[in-house]
C-alpha cells in the first residue's frame, strides 16, 4: 500500500470555536491507482490533501490519526524530512493555475527549482529536464516556452506547467486538488486526459480531489465520498455509479444532468451544509436526507464494510453506531 | 522602454513650469519687499530704489518671470542678493552634503525598514512584530528635530561618543573632488578624515532615516503579509522548499515591488526632510542654507532650490517606475508580446 | 484556508444586521491601541480647554530673576531662558497645536473636497487641469512648500494654518476625486438609479457615506501631520509670533541651551510626540474599523 490515511483529524481554530474540518477520515491509495475524493466545498477534501502534504498552517493543525506513506508516518516526520518528501515523493497541483505560479520568475526557474532542491543534477541538466517535462505535458516549442513568464501563458498552459513541475522528480503520488475546476470545459478534458496518460506512463498514483462526479467517472479507479469532514461512502467507480448506497451519494449522482433522461428539473439535494461548529448530534446529513429516520438524528452511523468490500456510513445499510 | 522614458521626461516640462510659476508668484508677488531686509533697516529710500533697479525688481512681474525662465532654461538661476554669486554655484557647493546625508539615510532606512517589516510579517503577532510596529509608530510620530536634539543630548552631551554638529573637523577636511566627504576621503586614502566624516554622519543619518524607516517597515510588513497568502507561496511550499527560502526567494521578491516605490518616494522626500535635520546638526547642506535664505529674503536662491528639489523629486518618480518595470516582468512599456 | 473563510462568511450571515457605525464602534472598542489613542486625545482636549486654568503661572510672564531653574516642586518642568514656567507654557501650547492642527485639516479638507469633487464630477479638461495643479504641488516636498509659503505670507497663527493646510490639499482632492469616480461607476449607484432614486438621495445615501469614511480616516491622520508641521515651522522660527507658547517654537528658541539646560527641550518635544502618537493610533484604528478588507 502506497498511502494509508488512518483516522485523520484536522481542526481549525476560529473565533467562534474549533472546526473539525477532517474528522476521522481513513482511506488507502495503491501504487499506480487513481483515488478520487469527492464532496461539496467544505466537506474537508482539500484539507485532507493539504494534511497529507503537511501544509496545514495556523490556525489549523492535524489533531490526530496517521498518514502512512510507504509505511512511514508522515505526521512523525520533522519539518526538514517533510520538505524532502514534498515535491519529490509526493507532489501537488492546485485549483488556481492563474495564481499558483510565481509571477516574477520564469517558468524554467520554477521547474528547475524543484529539480535542484531534490536531485543532485546541475543547472544544465536541470534545464534539460525542465524542457523534457514541458514536452511531456504537451507544451509546444518547450525550448522557447521555458523562458516565458507565467503571465505570458494561458490558464491551461499554466496548469500544464504546474503538472510538469509536480512530476519533475518522478513522484510516487500526485495530489491534484480540483485541477480542472478553474479551466474551460475543453481544456478540462485535455488536462484530465494528460494526468491519466502520465499516470500510466510514469506509474504514479493519483489522489484526485474534486466536486465533479463527471471527472471521477472519467478518470478514477476508486472513490471516497466525503461529507462534513467524514467519509460517508467508499467504493470502486463501477460500484458507485451502478449502485450508490448512501443517500448523499445518490443525491450527488441524481444532480448530474443526463442526456438520455427527459426530466422537468434537475434534482437538487435540499437544504444546505450544516454549520461546521454546531454539527447535528446524529448523522450530519440527516437534515437534508429524504430517507431520514428517527435514529439518524440521535446517533452517528459507523462506516461499515459491506459484503462486496464497499464502505458506507448509513443506517439503511448497517445498524452499527459510531464509537460503539 | 526608451520611448516611455522620453515621454515621461516631456511630461515633466509642464510640471516644472508650474513649480516655477508657484515659487515665483510666492516670492515676488506675495512676499514682502526684500530691499529693507537685504540692505538693513537704516538703508535710505534712494539706495533701496537703486538696489531694486539693479536686481530688476522694478520691471513688471511678467517680464521678471520671463527673464527668470529664460535664464533657467540656459542654466542661469540668477544671483544671490547677498553674495552676488550665481545661485547655481551657491547650490552646487552645498548640494553634495545633502545628497550624501540623504543617500546614507535612505540606505539605513531601507535596510532596517525591510528587516523589521519582514520579521514582523513572518512572526506575525509575536513580540518581534509588536515591537517592530511600535518602533515604526514612534518613528512616524516623533518630530525629527526633537529626536535629533535628544540624540545630541544623549550621545554628545552625556556620553561624549559622537559630535553634535558639522560634517567633519575642519582641520581634517580632505580636498574636494566629488564633494562627498566620505568618498573624497576614501579617494585620497585619508583614513583619519574618513573616520571623522563617518562619525559626524552617524547622528544626522540616523535621525533623518527614522521616519522613512518606519514607513518602509510598515509597507514591507503589509506587503509581505499579502504576499505570504498568495497561491504561489503554497506552491513553493508544496515543492519542498525550506521555509526560509520561501520567504526570501518567493515572498520577498514579490513583496518588494510596492516597497521599491515607497523607497524611491522616500528618497525624494528625504531631500525635503533634510531641512529640519540639517538645521539641528548645523549640517552645511542645501536645506539648512535654504532656511537661512528664506529668513534673509534671498529669493533667487530659494527659487533655485525649490526648482532643483522638484526636478529631483519628479525624476525619482520616473526612476522608481523604471526600476519597477525591471523587477516586475508583467509590466512592459513596449508593445505587448505575442 | 478556504475552510476558514467559509466559516466566517456563514457566521457573518447569521448575525443580525447592525448599523455600520455600530459595527465600526465595536471593532474600534476592541482595538486597545486605538482606545488608548482616543483617551490621550480626550486628555489633550481637556488640557486645551482647561490649560489656562490649570497652569500655575502666566505662560507668557517672564521672571528674569528665575531663569533656567531645573525642574523642581515650584516649576514642574523648570523655567526657560526668560524665566517663564515651562509647565505652564506646555499646557498653553496644547491649545495652539490642537487648534492649528484641526484648523489646518479643516481648511485643506474644505478646499481639497471642493477641488476633488469638481474634478471628479465634471471630468475632462477641468479634471485634468485641477489634477495637474495638484501634481505640481505634490512635486515640492511638503515641508519645503510650507516654509516657502510662510516666507511669502509672514509669521502668525493664521498664516501657519494656511501654509500647513495648503500643503495637504492635493491629498484630499485625490481621495475625494477617486472616491467620486469609483462610486460613479459602481454597480450599486447604477442599481439605485435603476430603482428610481433621486440624484439627491443617491448622493446622500450612497456616495457620501463611502467618501466620508476614507476622508475621516485621512483627516484624523492628517491632524497628526499638521501638528508635526506646526512644530517644525515653529522650530525653524517661522511659526507663531512671540511670546506665544507654541511647542515647536519653544524648542527652536531653547536649542541654544541644549547642553546647559537640556530639560528646557525635553517636555515640549514629549508633548508633540504624545499628541501625534495619539492621533496616529486613533487614525490607524479608525482605518482598520472602517475598512472591512483590513478587518479580516
Amino acid at each position: 500500500m502506497l498511502l494509508e490515511v488512518k483516522d485523520l483529524e484536522t481542526e481549525f481554530k476560529v473565533k467562534r470555536g474549533t472546526v473539525k474540518a477532517v474528522n476521522g477520515v481513513s482511506f488507502e491509495v495503491d501504487k499506480g491507482e487513481i483515488l478520487a475524493v469527492v464532496g461539496e466545498s467544505g466537506s474537508g477534501k482539500s484539507v485532507t490533501s493539504l494534511s497529507v502534504m503537511g501544509l496545514i498552517r495556523d490556525p489549523g493543525r492535524v489533531a490526530g490519526g496517521e498518514i502512512l506513506f510507504n509505511g512511514e508516518n508522515l505526521l512523525k516526520k520533522s519539518t526538514k524530512e517533510m520538505q524532502a518528501v514534498r515535491g519529490d515523493k509526493i507532489s501537488m497541483i492546485f485549483q488556481e493555475p492563474m495564481t499558483s505560479l510565481n509571477p516574477v520568475y520564469r517558468v524554467k526557474d520554477q521547474i528547475m527549482e524543484t529539480i535542484l532542491t531534490h536531485t543532485t543534477m546541475n543547472k544544465k541538466e536541470a534545464l534539460k529536464r525542465a524542457i523534457e517535462m514541458l514536452d511531456l505535458v504537451g507544451i509546444p516549442a518547450p525550448e522557447q516556452r521555458v523562458n516565458d513568464y507565467p503571465h505570458q501563458m494561458s490558464g491551461g498552459m499554466r496548469q500544464r506547467v504546474m503538472i510538469a513541475m509536480a512530476l519533475a522528480c518522478d513522484p510516487e503520488l500526485l495530489i491534484a486538488d480540483e485541477p480542472t475546476t478553474a479551466l474551460d470545459v475543453t481544456i478540462q478534458a485535455q488536462i484530465l486526459d494528460l494526468i491519466n496518460r502520465l499516470r500510466e506512463k510514469l506509474g504514479m498514483a493519483v489522489l484526485l480531489i474534486t466536486h465533479d462526479l463527471g471527472v471521477v467517472a472519467e478518470t478514477a479507479d476508486k472513490v471516497v465520498v466525503m461529507y462534513c469532514g467524514r467519509v460517508v461512502e467508499q467504493a470502486t467507480v463501477e460500484q458507485l455509479f451502478t449502485k450508490p448506497l448512501h443517500p448523499y451519494t445518490q443525491g450527488l449522482l441524481d444532480s448530474i444532468p443526463k442526456m438520455d433522461e427527459d426530466r422537468e428539473r434537475l434534482y437538487m439535494i435540499k437544504g444546505i451544509v450544516p454549520d461546521p461548529i454546531h454539527l447535528p448530534k446524529g448523522c450530519s446529513f440527516a437534515d437534508r436526507c429524504d430517507k431520514c429516520m428517527e435514529k439518524c438524528r440521535e446517533h452517528m452511523p459507523k462506516l461499515s464494510v459491506t459484503e462486496d468490500g464497499r464502505k458506507v456510513r448509513c443506517f439503511l445499510v448497517s445498524d452499527e453506531v459510531e464509537g460503539e | 522602454m526608451f520611448k516611455y522614458i522620453i515621454k515621461r521626461l516631456l511630461q515633466l516640462i509642464p510640471v516644472l513650469f508650474g513649480v516655477s510659476l508657484i515659487v515665483f508668484f510666492l516670492m515676488r508677488v506675495c512676499a514682502p519687499d526684500p530691499a529693507p531686509i537685504v540692505l538693513g533697516q537704516h538703508a535710505t529710500r534712494e539706495s533701496m530704489e537703486e538696489w531694486r533697479e539693479a536686481n530688476g525688481l522694478n520691471e513688471p512681474v511678467v517680464t521678471q518671470y520671463v527673464d527668470f525662465i529664460k535664464g533657467a532654461v540656459t542654466g542661469d538661476l540668477g544671483t544671490s542678493y547677498y553674495t552676488k554669486a550665481p545661485v547655481t554655484k551657491e547650490i552646487a557647493s552645498r548640494f553634495p552634503a545633502t545628497v550624501e546625508l540623504a543617500i546614507i539615510a535612505i540606505i539605513l532606512a531601507a535596510i532596517f525598514g525591510i528587516i523589521i517589516g519582514v520579521v514582523s510579517s513572518v512572526k506575525k503577532n509575536s513580540i518581534f512584530d509588536n515591537g517592530g510596529m511600535l518602533l515604526s509608530l514612534v518613528g512616524v510620530s516623533v518630530p525629527i528635530f526633537w529626536l535629533g536634539i535628544m540624540l545630541i543630548i544623549l550621545f554628545s552631551g552625556i556620553l561624549h561618543w559622537l559630535p553634535s554638529s558639522g560634517r567633519i573637523d575642519p582641520s581634517l577636511r580632505p580636498d574636494t573632488v566629488t564633494g562627498f566627504m566620505i568618498i573624497d576621503s576614501i579617494i585620497q586614502g585619508d583614513t583619519v578624515a574618513l573616520k571623522d566624516a563617518v562619525v559626524h554622519m552617524v547622528l544626522p543619518a540616523v535621525t533623518l532615516s527614522l521616519y522613512s524607516m518606519a514607513i518602509i517597515a510598515r509597507m514591507t510588513r503589509s506587503s509581505m503579509l499579502e504576499t505570504l497568502n498568495q497561491d504561489y507561496i503554497r506552491t513553493a511550499r508544496a515543492k519542498g522548499i525550506s521555509e526560509g527560502k520561501v520567504t526570501r526567494k518567493h515572498a520577498l521578491r514579490n513583496a518588494m515591488l510596492p516597497v521599491t516605490t515607497v523607497i524611491g518616494l522616500q528618497l525624494g522626500s528625504l531631500l525635503g526632510g533634510a531641512v529640519l535635520t540639517e538645521s539641528v546638526y548645523a549640517w552645511p547642506g542645501i536645506g539648512n542654507y535654504t532656511v537661512q535664505c528664506i529668513m534673509k529674503s534671498d529669493f533667487p536662491v530659494v527659487q533655485g532650490v525649490v526648482l532643483l528639489i522638484a526636478v529631483i523629486f519628479v525624476l525619482m518618480n520616473l526612476i522608481v517606475d523604471v526600476i519597477y518595470a525591471f523587477l516586475d516582468p508583467r509590466i512592459k512599456f513596449e508593445k505587448k508580446e505575442v | 484556508m478556504r475552510k476558514k473563510q467559509q466559516v466566517q462568511t456563514t457566521g457573518e450571515a447569521l448575525e443580525k444586521p447592525e448599523s455600520q457605525i455600530r459595527v465600526m464602534w465595536d471593532t474600534l472598542k476592541k482595538n486597545k491601541a486605538a482606545v488608548a489613542g482616543l483617551v490621550v486625545i480626550l486628555f489633550f482636549l481637556f488640557l486645551a480647554v482647561m490649560g489656562d486654568w490649570l497652569a500655575p503661572y502666566d505662560p507668557e510672564y517672564s521672571d528674569m530673576g528665575h531663569t533656567f531653574v531645573a525642574p523642581c516642586r515650584d516649576y514642574y518642568f523648570g523655567t526657560d531662558q526668560l524665566g517663564r514656567d515651562i509647565f505652564s507654557r506646555v499646557l498653553s501650547g496644547t491649545k495652539i497645536s490642537l487648534f492649528v492642527g484641526v484648523a489646518a485639516v479643516a481648511y485643506s479638507l474644505l478646499i481639497g473636497t471642493v477641488l476633488g469633487s469638481v474634478a471628479g464630477y465634471f471630468g475632462g479638461k477641468v479634471d485634468s487641469f485641477i489634477m495637474r495643479c495638484m501634481d505640481i504641488m505634490l512635486s515640492i516636498p511638503s515641508i519645503l512648500l510650507a516654509i516657502t509659503l510662510m516666507a511669502a505670507l509672514g509669521k502668525g497663527l493664521d498664516k501657519a494654518i494656511i501654509a500647513i493646510g495648503t500643503v495637504s490639499i492635493p491629498e484630499y482632492a485625490r481621495i475625494v476625486r477617486s472616491s467620486i469616480l469609483s462610486v460613479k461607476e459602481n454597480d450599486y449607484v447604477a442599481a439605485a438609479k435603476v430603482v428610481g432614486n433621486s440624484d439627491r438621495r443617491i448622493i446622500f445615501h450612497h456616495i457620501l457615506p463611502n467618501v466620508v469614511s476614507s476622508i475621516v480616516v485621512r483627516a484624523t491622520l492628517g491632524i497628526s501631520t499638521a501638528i508635526l508641521d506646526t512644530a517644525a515651522l515653529g522650530f525653524l522660527g517661522m511659526g507663531v509670533q512671540p511670546p506665544m507658547a507654541e511647542w515647536g517654537d519653544m524648542l527652536g528658541r531653547a536649542r541654544t541651551y541644549i547642553f546647559s539646560a537640556p530639560y528646557t527641550l525635553i517636555f515640549p518635544g514629549l508633548a508633540i510626540t504624545l499628541a501625534v502618537l495619539a492621533f496616529n493610533l486613533f487614525g490607524d484604528g479608525l482605518r482598520d474599523a472602517l475598512d472591512p478588507k483590513e478587518r479580516v
